[in-house]
């Protein structure tokens, strides 16, 4: 035991060495992991705070370009108010099933394998995780980590980012995921060789999750080629989003998903 | 003394900061951004107590995986820079290194510019082993962590040189 002790104080800085690389390998393991990496991550009071006040500086660059894409965003809803003929749905329990809240973006990146984005929207304002998010254009990302004031999101650029999706022309279905190389292009896999595609057809999610409702654009077909066994098809993904210049968004708050869990635990 | 526990602290916040507001928000021809927080480490007084700085430099690295999520790979990749400093500082420094002699103002360009290289190197290619994680990637790893060693070389440079106290 005496010598036990000794060796250790002896070699103390090459054990403090070990034990503090080993904790720095354990986290990155973690993070690698998808739903593990929750441990240290930017949705915190610290960063948080922090990201807001230099945010507040910076945010006076973007002003006239957001403004253009909220008029624009604007101009095309009232057209579909204006449009749209009243059309009441008989339950009004299932009128409101999904609420929007909007945010700002603290924090955003896209040059790593795995993104996260930071925003100003937290417990306090009833986000929960698994809640998606998207812009005017299309989506963005799913919550997945929450503290009081702050929430982080786990991009559709990260590699662990697994999203249920459309062909808005067939209704054929497909997993959507990221290979980590260019920010503008994901793929969309588990596509049968019997469907018929094209490039430029649009690609929406599909509403089997409980995350995003269903006919939220997500990008359009830019190319495409069978896997190694010849069944299905990998796309490539062109998505409408530019995730480099992302601003304001929108959290999806879906009222029933507490419903939809207790459903779904009563089937097991 | 008090001086420098003071001068450490400004500096350990003050690279954090830079870092995580401007550096990593660069992306560089889309990718690239440059790692300006190991100057903490570089820039260490040499004569210390490594249990001491061997948690600082793990502290640093964690407080910038905070902010960038990145779960723990500068924290890692600060921690291995700190522990195989000595060599290095011998290796560039040479005998004034074993005195405890030497002052980073004192110093000439060329064994700084080594001294930083080899560090600079060692940090981004455990750094990028670790944040791309895949033994086929081999190649993007040895890209990024020589394009991004030149670029961090070149910003450590002038930020050591814009804020070194030499005397006229």
């Amino acid at each position: 035991m005496q010598q036990l002790f000794n060796f250790f104080i002896k070699n103390k800085t090459f054990v403090l060495f070990l034990l503090l690389f080993s904790c720095g390998l354990t986290l990155t393991i973690q993070s690698n992991e998808y739903h593990r990496s929750k441990f240290i991550n930017s949705a915190n009071q610290i960063s948080g705070s922090v990201y807001g006040a230099f945010h507040s500086l910076s945010q006076y660059f973007h002003l006239k370009k957001e403004n253009e894409i909220l008029l624009k965003e604007n101009s095309r809803l009232k057209t579909l108010v204006f449009s749209e003929e009243k059309l009441r749905s008989i339950d009004t329990v299932l009128e409101k099933k999904y609420a929007v809240q909007p945010s700002l973006v603290y924090k955003n990146s896209f040059a790593l394998p795995n993104n996260y984005l930071t925003l100003n929207k937290g417990q306090k304002d009833s986000i929960k995780e698994d809640y998606g998010v998207i812009t005017s254009n299309g989506i963005v990302g799913i919550i997945d980590a929450v503290s009081s004031n702050y929430s982080r999101v786990l991009s559709i650029l990260n590699t662990n980012s697994r999203v249920n999706v459309k062909l808005k022309k067939t209704n054929y279905f497909g997993i959507l995921s990221w290979d980590g190389k260019s920010p503008d292009v994901v793929q969309l896999k588990d596509i049968q060789d019997l469907v018929k595609l094209a490039v430029g057809d649009t690609i929406v999610t599909s509403g089997y999750s409980s995350t995003f409702p269903p006919n939220i654009p997500v990008g359009s077909i830019l190319s495409y080629a069978l896997n190694e066994t010849e069944d299905l098809y990998i796309i490539e993904v062109k998505l409408f989003n530019d995730m480099k210049n992302l601003e304001h968004v929108y959290i999806i708050k879906n009222t029933a998903i507490n419903e939809l869990k207790a459903l779904n635990i009563l089937d097991e | 003394m008090n001086n420098t526990v003071l001068n450490t602290v400004l500096r350990f916040i003050g690279l954090v900061l830079l870092q995580v507001i401007i550096c990593s928000n660069i992306n560089f021809l889309g990718y690239l951004n440059p790692y300006i927080y190991i100057i903490f480490i570089f820039l260490y007084p040499i004569s210390n107590n490594r249990l001491l700085f061997i948690f600082l430099s793990f502290l640093l690295g964690l407080s910038v995986d905070l902010f960038l999520d990145s779960g723990g790979v500068h924290a890692t990749a600060s921690v291995a820079i700190t522990y195989v400093r000595p060599l290095f500082l011998k290796f560039s420094f040479g005998a004034a290194y074993e005195y405890q002699a030497i002052k980073f103002s004192n110093t000439t360009f060329s064994q700084r510019l080594i001294y930083f290289i080899a560090l600079i190197v060692i940090h981004h290619a455990l750094l990028f082993s670790l944040v791309i994680f895949d033994q086929n990637e081999a190649l993007l790893i040895i890209k990024q962590t020589f394009y991004s060693s030149i670029f961090t070389l070149i910003i450590c440079l002038l930020l050591t040189s814009l804020f070194s106290k030499k005397e006229l």
